[in-house]
C-alpha cells in the first residue's frame, strides 16, 4: 500500500514499532538478507511469510540478536539500535517464541516462566511463592490461563506454547516474534491461540507472525511482507489480497494451492492390518489394537495429533519396531515381525517422518542416500559389489526429475536444504527402480517444507496412487490429509476414533476426534454408514 | 574437483610441516642446530639400505594397526583395543606357527597368518557383541579386553609356552613359517611382509569404498537409525566391524613374529604399536592408502630419531613432541583447514 511509503517519508518514526532499513546479511554460500526493508507498525499482527530459505528467520534472529546485519540498521519504536545478543533485544522489549519450545520438562510452569530471572529472597534464594504470584498475576492480567504448579511434562502442547508466551511477557515483551506457532497444534488449539494473539493485540503489544500457512495470514494479519529468495518482494495489507496472489509472491511463479486429482480408483486391498498392538521405547503399549486396510489406488490418511501412535503404527508396518500382537499382511502374505529389508524386498516403500534421523544419511553424498535401501539390488550391485556408473546414473536421472538443488548427486546429503533432503527421499522412495511398490508409506512427506516443494511433492503422491500404488499417509497437517486423502482415520491415543471420508466431514469435527472423540459422538446423525 | 581430491593430503603435510617448525624452535632452545638434527633425522630414515629396512620394518605392524583403527573409525567404532587383538593374534598364531614346521612355506605361512587374524577378531567381536546386545561402549569393552589379553600372554610365555631362562619367551616358530627375507644388511632383515600390508590396505580400501559390505558398515557408521531403516542388519554390522578391526590389528601381531627375529613371542611384543594405530588412522585421515603414508611417517620419526639421539646428542624426545603436534593438528583440523583456506582467498583476491 503506498500510504506506507509516504508516512515512511514523513519522519513520524514512532509509528513504528519496528524498523529494519536496508539490512544485508551475507552467509558463506549465499546472500541470505538482501537489502530487505521490514516495517511493523505498533500493535498491529503482521505476517511474515516466503519458501524456506527465503530469509525469514534469518531477518528475525537480526531483530534477536542472534546476528549482527553486515549492512543497513534496525530501529525500535524509532530509536536506532544495535544489538550484541539477545539480552539487548529483550531490554528493548522484544521477545521471542521459536518453534521448539525451550523448557525444563520437570519444572512447573511457574518455575519455567522465571526461570533465568528469578525472584529471590535476600538476594540469594530462589523465592518460589512469589514467583507463583507474579506468573499468577501475569497470567491472569493477559488471560493465558495456566495451572501455575503443573508440570511441563503433564500439559498439553497448546499449554506449553502458552508458557513460553508467559516467559517472554515476564520479560517485558512488546514485540513479541512467533516462528510458525500453529504447526505443533490442533485446529482447536490453533484457534484458542489466535484468541490469545487477539488479546495480546488489545493489550497493546505488537505481533510478528511467521508462517507457511496462508490461512491463517488470512485470518488474523492485519498486513503481511512477503519474503522471497533474500529479498522482500511486498508488503500488503491482508484485506487487500488473497492467498493465490501471496502464493505468486511467495513462489514468484502460479501455484495451484488446491491438489488437483481426479477421484481415486481403489482396487483391491493390499496392506491389511489387523489388531495390531504396539509399544513404545518406554514400553507403554502406545498402539491399542489398531485395524486398517490399504487398497491399490488409493490413499489412505491418519490424522492425529502428533504422539498419539502414529509413529509407533508406522514403525511396526514398516520392520522397525516389533508388533506386541497383531497381524501385518501385504498382498496377503505375512510381515508381521519382518525385518525393515524383508518388507522393502515384498514392495513396501517408505517415506519416514523423520528425514534427518531415519531417512538419510547426511554424510553421504546424494547418490549413496538414493539407493539407501535398494543397495543390495541389481544394477545398483551385483555380486557384493556397488556399480557407481548405475548408482551415479540412476541418481543423476532422480534428480532431474525431482529437480533437487543442486542437480549434482556428488553433493553431501546434510549440505542441502530441508526441502531438497526431503525431495531426495521422496524420489528414492516413489520410484519404480529396483522394484514397482505394491504400498508407499508416507509419513509426514510435507514438514517444514515450502509451497512449491509441497505442490510437487503432492502431485508425486496423487501420480502414485493413480498407478495403483496403495499409500497410507500420516500427517500432522489437517490439510494436507484432507486434500490428498480418500478415506481418513483419526488416531488418539493409539485408538481408531473412527473412519470417516473428507467431503463429509468438517475440519472441526475432525479436530474434536483428534481431541479424543468418537465418531458417533462428533457424527450421531451419520450412524455407520461410512462404507 | 582436483583441489578437492589433493585436500585430505594437504591437511597432514601441513600438519607435519608445522610440527618440524615449532620442534625446531625446542631444538634451538636446547641449543642445537635444527637443520642438522633433521638433517641427521633424514639420513637416519632413510640414508641407505640397512637404514630403509629398518623404517619398512618398524612400518609394516603399524600399517596394520593403523588400518585396524581406521577400518573401525570409518564404520563409526572406535576399536582403542588393537593393542590387546595384536597380542591374542601374535599368540595364537606363533602357537601355529611354532606347530606346523612340517608343512611346506605356502601353507604353513598362510595359515599362522589365518589364525593370527581369527584371534585378533574373535578377541574383538567380544566387545561388538558387548556392544550390539548390551549397549556397552566399546571404548571402555576394549580397554578391559587389552588388560586381560596382555595378562594371558604374559601368563603363556612365563608358564605353558616358556622356554629358556631369563627374559620370558616362547620357542621359535618353525622355519617353514618364516616369511622370505627380500633385504639382509647387517642384523637387519626385511621380509615380504610389507608388501602383505600394502595388499591388505589395498583389499580394505576395495572394501570400504567399492563394497556393497563397506557401504553398509559406514552408513551403519554414519546414522544407525538411517541404516536401520534402509534394511542394514545394524548388530551384524557391529560385530562384523570389530571383527574385521580385530583381524587387521591381529594379523599386526602375527605379522611380525613371523617377519622379524628373534620369531618369537615374548608377551609384551606389542610396544604399544596398537594404540600407535590410532594415532596413525588419525593422520591417515582413515583412508587405507593415507595410513601407508602416515605409517611410514611414524617409523621413519621412530627410526630417525634413535640416528638423532646417537649422531646429534638430541634427545629422542623431540619426536614425541612432533608426533604429539601433528596429531594435535590433523585432530584439530579446523585450524590448518582455516590457515590454508585464509591463504586461498588472499590468492585468490590479488
Amino acid at each position: 500500500m503506498t500510504k506506507d511509503t509516504e508516512t515512511n517519508n514523513q519522519t513520524n518514526q514512532s509509528q513504528y514499532a519496528v524498523e529494519m532499513k536496508g539490512i544485508v546479511k551475507r552467509f558463506p554460500s549465499v546472500v541470505a538478507n538482501d537489502h530487505v526493508d521490514f516495517n511493523v507498525k505498533k500493535g498491529e499482527i503482521h505476517a511474515l511469510v516466503g519458501e524456506n530459505g527465503a530469509g525469514k528467520t534469518t531477518l528475525m534472529n537480526q531483530l534477536y540478536g542472534l546476528y549482527t546485519p553486515d549492512e543497513g540498521s534496525i530501529h525500535i519504536n524509532g530509536e536506532k539500535v544495535s544489538f550484541k545478543g539477545p539480552k539487548d533485544a529483550i531490554d528493548k522489549g522484544i521477545g521471542m517464541v521459536h518453534q521448539h519450545f525451550m523448557l525444563v520438562d520437570n519444572q512447573t510452569i511457574a518455575e519455567n516462566v522465571v526461570l533465568g530471572s528469578e525472584p529471590k529472597s535476600f538476594s540469594m534464594f530462589f523465592n518460589r511463592a512469589k514467583s507463583k504470584s507474579l506468573v499468577k498475576e501475569l497470567s491472569d492480567k493477559y488471560k493465558l490461563l495456566v495451572d501455575v504448579d503443573a508440570n511441563i511434562e503433564d500439559i498439553s502442547v497448546g499449554m506449553q506454547q502458552r508458557v513460553e508466551i508467559l516467559k517472554i511477557l515476564y520479560r517485558g515483551a512488546d514485540i513479541l516474534i512467533f516462528d510458525e506457532p500453529t504447526a505443533v497444534l490442533t485446529p482447536q488449539e490453533t484457534d484458542e491461540l489466535f484468541e490469545v494473539l487477539g488479546l495480546l493485540q488489545k493489550q497493546g503489544k505488537t505481533i510478528i507472525f511467521i508462517t507457511h500457512k496462508l490461512n491463517e495470514v488470512m485470518s488474523i494479519t492485519q498486513r503481511v511482507t512477503v519474503m522471497r529468495l533474500g529479498k522482500v518482494t511486498g508488503s500488503v495489507n491482508t484485506s487487500e489480497t488473497n492467498p493465490k496472489e501471496l502464493a505468486e509472491m511467495m513462489v514468484g511463479r502460479e501455484v495451484l494451492l488446491r491438489v488437483e486429482k481426479e477421484p481415486a480408483k481403489p482396487k483391491e486391498k493390499v496392506l491389511e492390518v489387523d489388531n495390531l498392538k504396539v509399544r513404545d521405547n518406554r514400553n507403554l503399549l502406545t498402539v491399542k489394537g489398531i485395524s486398517l486396510d490399504v487398497r491399490k489406488g488409493e490413499i489412505l490418511g491418519i490424522a492425529g495429533v502428533a504422539g498419539n501412535g502414529q509413529s509407533e503404527l508406522i514403525e511396526a508396518i514398516t520392520g522397525l519396531r516389533k508388533a506386541e500382537a497383531g497381524k501385518i499382511k501385504l498382498s496377503g502374505e505375512d510381515l508381521t515381525d519382518a525385518s525393515p529389508l524383508e518388507v522393502r524386498l515384498k514392495g513396501l516403500n517408505h517415506i519416514p517422518e523423520d528425514r534427518l534421523r531415519r531417512g538419510l544419511i547426511t554424510d553421504y553424498p546424494v547418490f549413496y542416500n538414493m539407493i539407501l535401501g535398494k543397495h543390495e539390488s541389481k544394477p545398483f550391485s551385483e555380486e557384493g559389489f556397488l556399480n557407481h556408473d548405475a548408482i551415479k546414473k540412476y541418481a543423476k536421472n532422480l534428480t532431474e526429475k525431482f529437480d533437487v538443488r543442486p542437480n549434482n548427486p556428488e553433493t553431501l546429503v546434510g549440505t542441502l536444504s530441508g526441502g531438497n533432503q526431503q525431495k531426495v527421499i521422496v524420489a528414492r522412495e516413489l520410484d519404480n527402480q529396483p522394484r514397482k511398490p505394491k504400498v508407499a508409506v508416507i509419513s509426514q512427506p510435507t514438514r517444514g517444507l515450502d509451497i512449491g516443494a509441497i505442490e510437487f511433492i503432492h502431485k508425486t503422491i496423487i501420480s502414485m496412487r493413480d498407478e495403483g500404488i496403495g499409500i497410507l499417509l500420516v500427517s500432522m497437517e489437517l490439510d494436507e490429509i484432507f486434500s490428498l486423502s480418500h478415506r481418513i482415520i483419526v488416531m488418539y491415543e493409539g485408538e481408531i476414533m473412527g473412519e470417516v471420508t473428507p467431503d463429509r466431514i468438517s475440519r472441526e469435527e475432525i479436530g474434536l476426534m483428534m481431541a479424543g472423540h468418537k465418531k458417533a459422538e462428533v457424527l450421531p446423525e451419520s450412524g455407520d454408514n461410512n462404507e | 574437483m582436483n583441489k578437492n581430491k589433493l585436500y585430505p593430503f594437504l591437511v597432514p603435510l601441513v600438519s607435519v610441516l608445522i610440527a618440524l617448525a615449532i620442534a625446531s624452535i625446542v631444538i634451538i632452545l636446547i641449543g642445537k642446530n635444527p637443520i642438522y638434527a633433521y638433517r641427521v633425522m633424514v639420513v637416519g630414515a632413510f640414508g641407505g639400505a640397512e637404514q630403509l629396512a629398518n623404517t619398512i620394518v618398524k612400518m609394516t605392524p603399524l600399517v596394520l594397526t593403523g588400518l585396524a583403527v581406521g577400518f573401525g573409525f570409518r564404520a563409526g567404532i572406535f576399536n582403542i583395543g588393537a593393542e590387546g587383538q595384536m597380542a591374542m593374534g601374535a599368540l595364537i598364531g606363533s602357537m601355529i606357527a611354532m606347530n606346523v614346521g612340517f608343512l611346506p612355506p605356502f601353507l604353513s605361512i598362510p595359515l599362522a597368518l589365518i589364525f593370527g587374524m581369527l584371534a585378533g577378531a574373535i578377541w574383538a567381536s567380544i566387545a561388538g557383541f558387548l556392544k550390539a546386545f548390551t549397549g556397552a561402549h566399546e571404548v571402555i569393552s576394549t580397554i578391559m579386553l587389552n588388560w586381560i589379553a596382555a595378562n594371558i600372554a604374559i601368563f603363556m610365555v612365563s608358564g605353558p609356552l616358556a622356554i629358556g631362562s631369563g627374559t620370558p619367551k616362547s620357542p621359535e616358530i618353525s622355519e617353514s613359517s618364516k616369511l622370505p627375507i627380500i633385504l639382509k644388511v647387517k642384523a637387519t632383515e626385511m621380509s615380504i611382509a610389507i608388501f602383505i600390508a600394502v595388499m591388505v590396505a589395498i583389499v580394505i580400501y576395495i572394501l570400504l569404498e567399492k563394497s556393497t559390505l563397506g557401504y553398509e558398515l559406514k552408513g551403519v557408521g554414519f546414522n544407525p537409525y538411517a541404516a536401520e531403516y534402509g534394511g542394514i542388519n545394524i548388530k551384524k554390522s557391529i560385530i562384523l566391524t570389530m571383527a574385521i578391526s580385530g583381524a587387521l590389528a591381529g594379523m599386526a601381531g602375527i605379522i611380525d613374529i613371523l617377519g622379524v627375529p628373534p620369531h618369537r613371542f615374548v608377551g609384551e611384543l606389542t610396544g604399544g604399536r596398537g594404540f600407535d594405530g590410532i594415532t596413525i588412522a588419525l593422520i591417515g585421515r582413515n583412508h587405507p592408502i593415507g595410513i601407508i603414508f602416515a605409517a611410514l611417517l611414524i617409523a621413519s620419526l621412530r627410526t630417525g630419531s634413535n640416528a638423532m639421539q646417537i649422531t646429534a646428542q638430541i634427545p629422542n624426545d623431540i619426536v614425541m613432541i612432533i608426533q604429539g603436534i601433528v596429531i594435535f593438528l590433523v585432530a584439530a583440523e579446523r585450524i590448518v583447514a582455516t590457515l590454508l583456506r585464509y591463504r586461498k582467498r588472499r590468492g585468490e583476491v590479488i
